[in-house]
């Protein structure tokens, strides 16, 4: 295999050899190389198939803009990834790269087959086909269609790499470090400014690497990007490298993704695979630069054509020359550049193809110094070549005729359209572009945030004028930061600057209908298929790029997207700015998902709350169930007991002796002030005016729509002073919704409220021992029945430790729950369980709790009630201080359907046959024999196996319910319908005996 | 109109795919319609088909600011499903779900309606409790869903995480097979090119300035970048942009229009058979038929017009995909956009008419409309066509929020759409 | 991510921080019991959701946890201003001048 790799040439390392794998092959490559520039080397350009026609591809680019060469990389274990630009990834020695998009092998695709049906596969035609029969579009068509697409294969292993994320504050952001760039991040840094640089690219210089020949201030480029970069971190920049600018978001927030180990052989395990940057700026300076286009011809797309300025970078960035015997075809002036410096290498420059009649006369004359061939006014009609282009057929255009084609044998085709600004990120802020009439582009017009755009990407070309314009762009963001600056004029000489003319399709003289002229290389989009999306009444560029596919390629229309539009715009008679914008969405480039990610991976993906008393739960063998953000004992199993048998046991223990449950997640706000009894007043449904000091309430609260938002209970500590407690879900909003009201309704209250949820651990012990158990631990309080009778609190000390007392229950048996300093929660516990062991005590979870309350009729607000429930059909308005004037929900409680018959109301169901449990969601009917769809009267909310009830036992909303009582009613199940007697909705205990004991 | 066939296809490649001519024309306003729909989106582009198709009505316009198709039809994540629990969403949807699996043929253009089946992951104790309660009315109501355990959820998805020890674990799944996708910007193009072959006119790039009432305060016609236009009726289906329209013909209305984000993958070979929903960690994903991982996002928390929406919303919907499908890790994002949706104070629709005489408005369809898009379209002909509402959209009325009859699925169910 | 100026603090801080609170200025009527039904729709339901300059209320959550009005237009996302509940709308000509 003949070596195209020049000696000394370059910036890879030629006394570092690089081996890594490719399809399976060792692959010599050298330090600093991509994989493209790597397989280049070897003269191998087939690195890829297309998406829909599986046509053997190389590069076309050599930067981030790359649509063919796409490859899996993997480097062991879980660390693969599909669809990676070969002309990105550099090279480590245990790089495993493979070819995508083939079978069963990149030289030989049977996919390829679709290529020899192309005239069927017109732009659109699924739209109009696979229709019939009717089923087949699932079951045949849709798979087959499936299975076809997509490039490379998913990852199928958990990543073992971790990502990181940080925020940078910083007062100018340069992005891009070409020219514009390093000129700007110098000019701003001298003004005594935080400047960050970032860029791409593994190195900085931009197109500097590109051009070697170019002398800055006297300096070789090389010499003086080298200066720069040392000049720029004395002065503080913070430059990265490998680092794109993804987003750029509202007030000047960029996202950036650094990547730090995909190119290191051994990257230490401690450090990121990537990092997300989000950057605040006080100034953007975007100097981006710009992208070549390709010309649009046919056969424009095989292996061994590509964009000439990449050419030229593979010769002067990794010292590759791209092929032995080269053609170029242009419209623009910078691909002569790319063959001198190629013919200058060795490489044999068949013809310079320019569709322009009178080329630059100095070029004319480099070109002749050369003994090149120049062909002006010439155009391109075709390509041969199946797996490398081996010849190109160009015809002379005159006077609008294209006259006979000759063919010119090569081995690789440089082409230039010309170039296009690069303004993603000018765009993703929304900033407007006007349409330039000269260079046949867009450029930025009007600037929604504090940025700057420098460079090629206004449209300015050469490097001197980029540098210079980089050095007023950096200057005009210090100022517009109010600080001085100066800018001078930097002399670059053997600049290349130049100008060009665009092109749809390059005119030809074979037939346009048969013509592959490809404007998406990677999603097989071409001249004809745009051209019949506009025959088909696509007027918009955007029905356009939908309907034909164009610019929604991996390279998001970095290639196609102009050349799309001026073709669209010409097929349409119109220009190209009536036909519309293209958007450019974030991320500038394809961006990893566990970049994103950050650290909210695993068990890191949300924060887990926990209890002071979790630990001991975990260690006593509880089962945990999610409860919003916390984590919460579901049942305490023992050895071989099922969840089943541990909530029986449980309930019974409680019910018989004493049980013990962690309630510290229950929500709590304190709400203290001289207005608080007045603000409960306003904020719960109840009255809290006559409730005494030393007493505690159910409260209810509603939203102004007039249904149940939460409910707890609520001690009053002194005239100014209430002990709130919320579901364990609703704590933060009930706080929220509380401060809302207070703050923007009645200021004038005078009360504040502090949420407490955390400050307090709760233990909750219920059963008929529960006061014998906890009263010798009580001191300050005489928890008697008489002193201390039910809803009563107090404050005491319970084992030497500070607490609240409430004697409240949630399970109908004599019951107290004592608050506690969050840091003496699980002593407490620890304590009250050892002297527990006298009474048989057990420890529950919220099931048992569940079924507890169940059995009493208490409702759990979310389960028994579902944001359409109000307190009278949860069967709780008793709750309601009728008297009171006003307070959130009451007005709203007065709307015609709040009132209306009929509505669904909390009731008791007990199955008929007293063993059945019925299913929680289950759906009730009064007819089981109608047919579907059923008239459904309402649901079970909660279902439970009862010991106390000895059968089982149910709550349900249902309609009308509470006129009901002693109705039977039906749940049609799957296997056979469950009938149901509707009851009151408390099973044990109903005249509450057990709470006074 | 050219009518599109495996033979139609043929017989034009063989001539260079000369013969294919326009699918609707750039029609230009007449003075005056009978009636008027603003907004060119599934919705709109639909009903303007079914009031030519099904009621004779075809002296019709639909109106856009864009082009048509451009708004919430062409950038959602078109997941479509019916098992909605209440009754009238349960209907109106599956209304729908019946007229999506016939409409490639309906519409003789493929809108590739594909029934691979939509997952809802239950992560805790409530959200089993809320998709069994799906389920039974479901099933009682006659809608397609099905209790999954989480091994046979993974089964049906085998890149689905189930780990017991994870953050959330998949406690099971409601499963609806016969829900799925369907190719977005196929369905309003089908519309509107059936519609416009029987005499609408689609007219794009006309922003409608404002809805014209006259002395007896019924609608008059609309003001437009393109002058006045005369109507009969006029139908508002503008998504994001209905309150300012309908502020216009002074109808205040319970919307607010907050920015939804979605992002795709790069493609790759097929690797989800389904679509996945989960509520408790905020991921919706399916993969397209491209091979784009299609992933679908919450809406941000403040309302707006921008179209822009913040990174941090980003960072958590992808984070919550990773959560779930952990091999995703190293895929990559491609691009990501943003929509408007129109939210009601329940989350549900409003569809009908409305306090002016001659004007109709379909709007408030939150992050779930274009599920709807056939069904909605098809009852809203009906209602502008006989002047009442088809007893599918009845209870979506406007009075329903001075009434308090809300049909409150967020509430009820703590499901998106 | 929006930057938001709590009047409160006096600081400029990120949107992570506050909690949107939707549309300023919808009181809720003083005596609840006199309003009719379709006044209490409006007050609970009814926004103006304009595409342009917006009152909207904001809470600096995680900060101060004070309630504040802003104006924001709902176009571009940009604030206007940001000012104390209770104050009275600004007035955005003056504003926008200043701006300019």
């Amino acid at each position: 295999m003949t070596d195209f790799r020049v000696p000394g040439r370059g910036r890879v390392d030629h006394d570092r050899p690089v081996k890594f794998r490719f399809d399976g092959e060792t692959i010599h490559g050298l330090s600093g190389d991509t994989v493209a520039s790597a397989l280049l080397a070897q003269g191998r350009h087939l690195m890829g198939r297309s998406f829909k026609y599986h046509r053997p591809r190389g590069p076309v680019a050599a930067g981030s803009e790359e649509p063919n060469a796409l490859i899996g990389t993997s480097r062991g274990r879980g660390r693969f990834e599909p669809n990676t630009r070969a002309t990105v990834q550099e090279i480590f020695p245990g790089l495993k790269a493979t070819s995508q998009n083939k079978y069963p092998s990149l030289k030989f695709d049977i996919g390829a087959v679709n290529d020899r049906a192309y005239m069927l596969f017109s732009a659109g035609f699924y739209y109009k086909t696979f229709m019939w029969p009717r089923s087949f579009w699932d079951r045949v068509y849709e798979p087959f269609i499936r299975a076809a697409a997509g490039l490379g294969v998913s990852p199928d292993k958990v990543d073992p790499d971790h990502y990181a994320s940080r925020n940078l504050h910083t007062d100018v952001l340069v992005v891009g470090a070409g020219p514009a760039g390093l000129a700007a991040a110098r000019t701003a840094a001298e003004a005594g400014l935080r400047v960050t640089l970032v860029d791409e690219n593994a190195e900085v210089g931009g197109t500097l690497l590109s051009e070697p020949q170019a002398m800055i201030g006297g300096q070789a480029a090389w010499d003086w990007v080298a200066a720069e970069l040392a000049a720029l971190e004395a002065l503080g920049v913070r430059v990265m490298t490998r680092t794109t600018a993804i987003g750029y978001y509202h007030q000047n927030m960029v996202g950036l993704c650094q990547k730090l180990t995909d190119h290191l052989e051994t990257p230490n395990p401690d450090m990121p695979r990537e990092r997300l940057w989000r950057v605040r700026a006080s100034q953007v300076v975007l100097a981006q630069g710009a992208l070549e286009k390709p010309l649009v011809f046919d056969g424009n797309d095989r292996p061994g054509v590509m964009l000439a300025g990449s050419a030229q970078t593979f010769l002067n960035r990794y010292g590759v020359r791209v092929g032995d015997r080269a053609v170029v075809v242009t419209s623009h002036d910078s691909a002569w550049y790319a063959a001198f410096d190629l013919a200058d290498a060795g490489t044999r420059i068949a013809a310079i193809v320019d569709t322009r009649v009178e080329p630059r006369p100095d070029l004319m004359a480099e070109a002749a110094a050369r003994r090149i061939k120049v062909l002006a006014g010439h155009t391109v009609s075709g390509t041969a070549g199946r797996l490398r282009v081996k010849s190109v057929r160009v015809n002379r255009v005159s006077g609008g005729t294209v006259g006979f084609g000759r063919q010119i044998d090569c081995d690789c085709l440089l082409m230039s359209g010309g170039w296009t600004p690069s303004l993603h990120l000018f765009s993703h802020t929304k900033g407007s572009l006007k349409w330039n009439e000269t260079q046949n582009t867009f450029l930025p017009d009007h600037v929604t945030e504090a940025c700057q755009i420098a460079g090629a990407g206004r449209g300015l070309w050469g490097i001197g004028a980029a540098l210079n314009d980089g050095a007023a762009m950096g200057a005009a963001a210090a100022r517009a930061l109010g600080r001085e600056a100066e800018v001078g004029t930097t002399d670059v000489g053997n600049d290349r600057p130049g100008t060009g003319t665009s092109h749809t399709e390059l005119p030809t003289d074979r037939s346009a209908a048969r013509a592959r002229a490809f404007v998406d290389f990677q999603n097989d989009v071409t001249a004809k298929d745009l051209r019949l999306a506009v025959r088909e009444g696509m007027r918009s560029i955007e029905h356009v790029k939908r309907y034909t596919t164009n610019g929604m390629a991996t390279d998001q229309g970095k290639m196609s997207n102009i050349n799309g539009l001026n073709i669209a715009a010409d097929a349409l008679g119109k220009p190209a700015p009536q036909v519309g914008l293209t958007t450019f969405r974030p991320p500038y480039t394809p961006t990893t998902f566990g970049a994103f990610a950050g650290y909210h991976r695993g068990t890191h993906f949300e924060a887990t709350r926990k209890t002071p008393i979790d630990g001991w739960a975990e260690e006593n063998g509880a089962v945990f169930e999610p409860v919003s953000q916390w984590r919460r004992a579901w049942y305490f199993p023992r050895k071989g007991e099922s969840m089943d048998d541990a909530v029986l046991r449980e309930c019974r223990t409680t019910r018989e002796s004493v049980g013990m449950f962690d309630a510290s997640t229950l929500g709590k706000i304190e709400v203290v002030g001289p207005d608080a009894v007045e603000f409960m007043n306003r904020m719960y449904t109840n009255p809290w005016t006559k409730l005494q000091p030393g007493r505690a309430r159910y409260g209810l609260l509603l939203g102004d729509d007039g249904f149940i938002r939460d409910d707890g209970v609520i001690g009053r500590l002194s005239d100014d002073r209430f002990h709130v407690t919320t579901t364990t879900g609703g704590a933060a909003r009930v706080l929220n919704m509380m401060e809302d009201y207070l703050q923007t309704e009645w200021p004038d209250l005078k009360v504040w409220l502090t949420s407490t949820t955390e400050q307090w651990a709760t233990i909750a012990l219920n059963g008929p021992n529960a006061r014998k158990l906890l009263e010798p631990f009580v001191e300050g309080l005489d928890i008697s029945p008489e002193a201390f009778p039910h809803m009563a609190v107090g404050e005491c000390t319970v084992a030497g430790i500070p607490a609240r007392l409430f004697r409240v229950s949630f399970t109908g048996e004599l019951g107290f729950e004592v608050n506690i300093p969050a840091r003496h929660g699980r002593a407490l516990w620890e304590t009250l369980f050892a002297a527990g062991q006298a009474f048989d005590i057990c420890t529950y979870g919220t099931e048992t709790m569940h079924v507890l309350r169940a059995e009493k009729g208490y409702i759990i607000v979310g389960q028994d009630t579902d944001g359409t429930v109000t307190p009278q059909d949860a069967g709780i308005g008793w709750a309601i201080g009728k008297a009171k004037p006003d307070f959130v929900g009451k007005r709203a409680l007065q709307r015609p359907d709040l009132v209306a018959e009929g509505r669904k109301q909390l009731v008791g169901l007990l199955t008929a046959d007293g063993a059945t449990r019925l299913e929680e969601g289950a759906q009730i009917v009064l007819d089981p024999k109608q047919p579907v769809p059923m008239k459904m009267v309402g649901h079970v909310t909660s279902s439970y196996r009862s010991v106390a009830a000895g059968r089982p036992i149910a709550l349900a909303l249902l309609e009308g319910g509470h006129a009901r009582m002693g109705e039977t009613v039906h749940i049609p199940m799957p296997h056979g319908v469950v009938a149901a007697t509707v009851t009151g909705t408390v099973f044990h205990d109903p005249e509450g005996a057990r709470l006074k004991l | 109109m050219t009518r599109f066939s495996a033979l139609s296809l043929l017989r034009n490649a063989v001539t260079g795919h000369k013969g294919w001519t326009e699918q609707w024309p750039d029609s230009q306003p007449k003075d005056e319609y009978d009636v008027v729909i603003v907004g060119a989106g599934g919705h709109g582009l639909g009903a303007a088909y079914y009031l030519a198709k099904e009621h004779g009505i075809t002296n019709v316009a639909v109106i856009d600011k864009g082009w048509l198709g451009g708004g919430n039809t062409g950038r959602n994540t078109t997941i479509i499903r019916s098992n909605y629990l209440y009754d009238e969403s349960a209907r109106l949807y599956d209304h729908a779900l019946d007229l999506w699996e016939g409409l490639s043929q309906e519409l003789n253009y493929n809108v590739m309606f594909s029934r691979r089946g939509v997952m809802m992951l239950a992560h805790n104790v409530h959200d089993v409790q809320s998709f069994q309660r799906h389920i039974h009315a479901n099933r009682l109501n006659g809608v397609d869903n099905r209790w999954l355990t989480a091994k046979e959820a993974k089964a049906f998805c085998p890149p689905l995480n189930i780990a017991p020890d994870a953050r959330y674990p998949v406690m099971g799944a409601a499963l609806q097979m016969r829900a799925g996708t369907a190719r977005h910007d196929a369905v309003a193009w089908g519309y509107a090119r059936g519609a416009a072959a029987r005499g609408v006119d689609i007219i794009q790039n006309c922003p409608v300035i404002a809805i014209r009432r006259g002395p007896d305060g019924a609608v008059q016609g609309v003001d437009t970048a393109k002058g006045f236009i005369k109507a009969k009726k006029v139908a508002v289906s503008a998504a994001g942009h209905t309150s300012v329209l309908m502020d216009s013909a002074g109808v205040r209305m319970p919307l607010e229009s907050f920015p939804l984000q979605a992002l795709v993958s790069e493609p790759v070979k097929p690797v989800m058979p389904c679509v996945v929903m989960s509520n408790t960690v905020h991921a919706y994903i399916s993969q397209s038929d491209k091979g784009e991982l299609v992933i679908g996002s919450g809406t941000d928390q403040y309302t707006s017009y921008s179209q822009r929406g913040g990174l941090p919303l980003i960072e958590h919907t992808v984070a919550a995909i990773c959560e779930v499908f952990p091999i995703f890790n190293r895929m990559r994002m491609l691009r990501k956009w943003g929509g408007i949706v129109d939210v009601t104070p329940d989350r549900s629709a409003i569809l009908g008419k409305t306090p002016v005489p001659g004007l109709y408005v379909n709007c408030g369809w939150g992050t779930g409309g274009f599920k709807a898009t056939p069904g909605a379209a098809h009852v809203l002909a009906h209602t502008v066509a006989r002047d009442e509402p088809h007893p599918i959209n009845a209870p979506f009325t406007l009075e329903r929020f001075t009434t308090g009859r809300l049909i409150d699925e967020a509430a009820a169910a703590a499901v998106a759409h | 991510m929006l930057l938001i100026h709590c009047p409160y603090c006096d600081e400029t801080l990120p949107e992570a921080e506050f909690a949107y609170a939707g549309e300023a200025h919808v009181a809720r009527p003083l005596d609840p019991s006199s309003t009719s039904d379709e006044e209490w729709r409006d007050f609970l339901f009814i926004r103006s959701n304009v595409k342009g300059d917006h009152f909207e209320r904001w809470r600096h959550a995680h900060g101060c946890g004070r309630f504040f009005n802003a104006v924001r237009d709902t176009v571009s996302d940009r604030f206007l201003t940001t000012y104390k509940a209770g104050a009275p709308r600004p007035d955005l000509t003056a504003l926008k001048d200043a701006a300019e």
